[in-house]
């Protein structure tokens, strides 16, 4: 479009349309160089830790700052199991809400019902961690760990005493955040089938869910995909909630009831309370190990989403 | 035989499958199971807005507002400080987050040269996927080690880049919205290029815009994380940029995690605040919505 107008060079106006151009893509070009110095800056901050470490940090599952021996394993599992667990929860029910609203609520319901999953995205993290220290965790150890307990004891995800916080209730508090996310795209690229594939099926005497199944689910496939791992990306950074009900316990327990700790709780908890540089850098290191993992996630659900066109991602993280 | 016997059975069974009946009682199973999930996520919004609002409004009066914190034990005291530090964090992250998203909007929108212009977006989308906390880290990194200390400008500039990835995908939305025949009669008219966005096409697009940057700013106030380690928090009052600040969401993290049954109670009232302020932005990004929708086909 710039170049519709031409003006001669020598017209001051020309140098002040020019410079807008040039001030815009400043800015543009700095977000990647904010990137761009965002690794470098971590991994500066973190290189102390790598030189010392190695890949030893990684697997090493001794967290001791008093000794100066720092493994990282245990916030690596925790972070990894919580947001398994809050996977596998919050994929059926966001699938649900999303085809629910895609393909079957009438207008004056879709309104209101994407408007409620859209609160869930806006209500802030640490009011999520208030809620799961005096409400969730609390009904998790009178109700659920008990029940889980009778039913699936034998099993030795569910067995120890119900403590209330620990893995299963941060689970459970990453799923309820994770739905806005996973349902608000889902929604969208299952909106983005075409509509004649939809259409040959219902003719072909498809009753509605074997519509859903073959024409809109076969299609919307990689899309989906795309919005489970943005849930995933999401559940791995999230902080506040996790660390208040997560136990904070460095610990690698194969019970979910016992308490764990996330690598976003341990750099929220220790960071400003590291005393010496290696413990300061070994926390830059998990926070290089997360930026990298969300990085890369994240980089992947936008190559299966970006086929599907403008898909607006809303909603919140922290 | 067995794999015979055992075809026979498959087919016996698919046929049960295929019949009318059965597809229409899947059919309806699954129906069910949706309007399930729709129940299952409204639990927890009912019972997170019901608990902050019945035990918030308890500690709710007017000097719970106008109060600094009090030390352990002694009763009263309020959240005065909080507020001040979480509206001028806001304010500076809006100072930083606006402008700089809305040119990357423009420049997306207006000027999309194409190999720069997918990276951006590309970057744009993916940054808005970094967890908080590591913004965070950088942050500290950059401004707290080099100034010396924790500061209500290092919390800003946190919550200000966190702003941007959501100013400058609402904006790049709003402006592409816009009609092209409105460029062309600007342009047509003799306007120069960046006449035309300044003055026809970034004012049509402006109750989107708007939207957006609600949404954002409703974002970033309840961000606790990035603050933890630039912001930090402050009892006092304090209104220097060079030092620590107050700012709700650490007040609501601190009291929460206190064994102290009054700063509990305090918490949920800030809490109650918060998710009050939060609900309004984004209320009023939807009527803002509303309105930059007319564009729409």
């Amino acid at each position: 479009m710039s170049n519709n107008v031409r003006l001669r060079k020598t017209n001051l106006k020309y140098w002040y349309d020019r410079s807008f151009l040039h001030i815009t893509r400043f800015f543009a070009l700095s977000v990647l160089a904010l990137t761009g110095l965002m690794l470098a800056k971590l991994i500066q901050g973190a290189w102390l830790s790598i030189r010392h470490f190695g890949w030893s940090f990684l697997t090493g599952s001794d967290w001791d700052p008093v000794f100066e021996r720092f493994g990282a394993l245990p916030f690596i599992y925790g972070t990894v199991v919580s947001s398994l667990l809050a996977l596998l929860i919050a994929v059926p029910v966001s699938l649900g809400i999303a085809i629910f609203l895609a393909e079957i609520a009438p207008l004056w319901l879709y309104r209101p019902v994407s408007a409620v999953v859209d609160l869930l995205a806006a209500i802030p993290s640490v009011v999520y961690g208030l809620w799961g220290l005096f409400v969730l965790a609390p009904w998790v150890r009178s109700s659920l760990q008990p029940l889980l307990g009778r039913s699936l004891g034998f099993l030795p995800f569910f067995q120890g005493p119900p403590l209330g916080v620990g893995m299963l209730t941060a689970g459970l508090i990453l799923s309820i955040m994770i739905i806005p996310i996973i349902t608000a795209i889902s929604r969208e690229v299952i909106r983005a089938v075409p509509r004649y594939q939809k259409e040959a099926a219902l003719a072909l005497g498809a009753t509605r869910w074997e519509m859903i199944r073959l024409a809109v689910l076969s299609n919307a496939r990689s899309g989906i995909a795309g919005a489970i791992l943005l849930g995933l990306g999401r559940a791995l950074g999230e902080t506040m909630a996790v660390t208040m009900v997560i136990g904070n316990r460095p610990e690698i327990a194969l019970s979910l009831f016992a308490p764990g700790y996330s690598m976003a709780s341990v750099i929220a908890n220790e960071f400003t309370e590291a005393t010496y540089d290696l413990y300061l850098s070994a926390l830059t290191e998990i926070g290089l190990v997360l930026f990298g993992l969300t990085l890369l996630l994240n980089f992947l659900a936008r190559l299966l989403i970006w086929k599907f066109g403008d898909v607006q991602v809303s909603g919140a993280s922290e | 035989m067995s794999i015979r016997s055992c075809g026979a059975f498959r087919k016996v069974v698919l046929m049960l499958f295929r019949t009318y009946l059965f597809r229409k009682i899947t059919d309806a199973f699954i129906t069910a199971l949706m309007l399930l999930a729709v129940v299952t996520a409204l639990i927890p919004l009912v019972s997170i807005l019901w608990h902050t609002f019945r035990q918030g409004w308890s500690t709710m009066n007017w000097s719970f507002f106008t109060h600094l914190p009090k030390p352990v034990g002694e009763p009263g005291g309020g959240i005065a400080n909080a507020l001040v530090g979480s509206g001028l964090l806001i304010l500076l992250a809006s100072a930083i987050g606006i402008p700089f998203g809305v040119l990357v909007g423009i420049y997306l929108a207006e000027f999309n040269p194409r190999g720069l212009g997918t990276a951006v977006r590309f970057t744009n989308d993916v940054l808005t996927g970094i967890p908080s906390i590591v913004t965070g880290m950088f942050v500290y990194a950059l401004l707290v080690v080099t100034m010396g200390g924790f500061s209500a400008l290092a919390g800003g500039v946190a919550l200000g880049l966190l702003m941007i990835p959501t100013v400058t995908r609402s904006t790049e939305e709003m402006l592409k919205m816009v009609p092209q025949s409105l460029r062309e009669a600007s342009l047509a008219l003799g306007a120069t290029p960046t006449q035309t966005i300044l003055r026809v096409v970034l004012p049509a697009a402006l109750p989107g815009i708007l939207t957006g940057i609600m949404l954002a700013v409703a974002r970033v106030a309840g961000e606790t994380a990035p603050l933890l380690f630039t912001a930090f928090g402050n009892r006092f009052w304090s209104l220097r940029l060079d030092q620590p600040i107050a700012a709700l969401p650490l007040q609501i993290f601190t009291y929460a995690i206190s064994p102290y049954r009054d700063w509990q109670n305090q918490a949920w009232g800030a809490a109650l605040v918060l998710v009050g302020l939060v609900l309004v932005l984004n209320v009023f990004a939807g009527l803002a919505y509303s309105r930059a929708s007319r564009f729409r086909r």
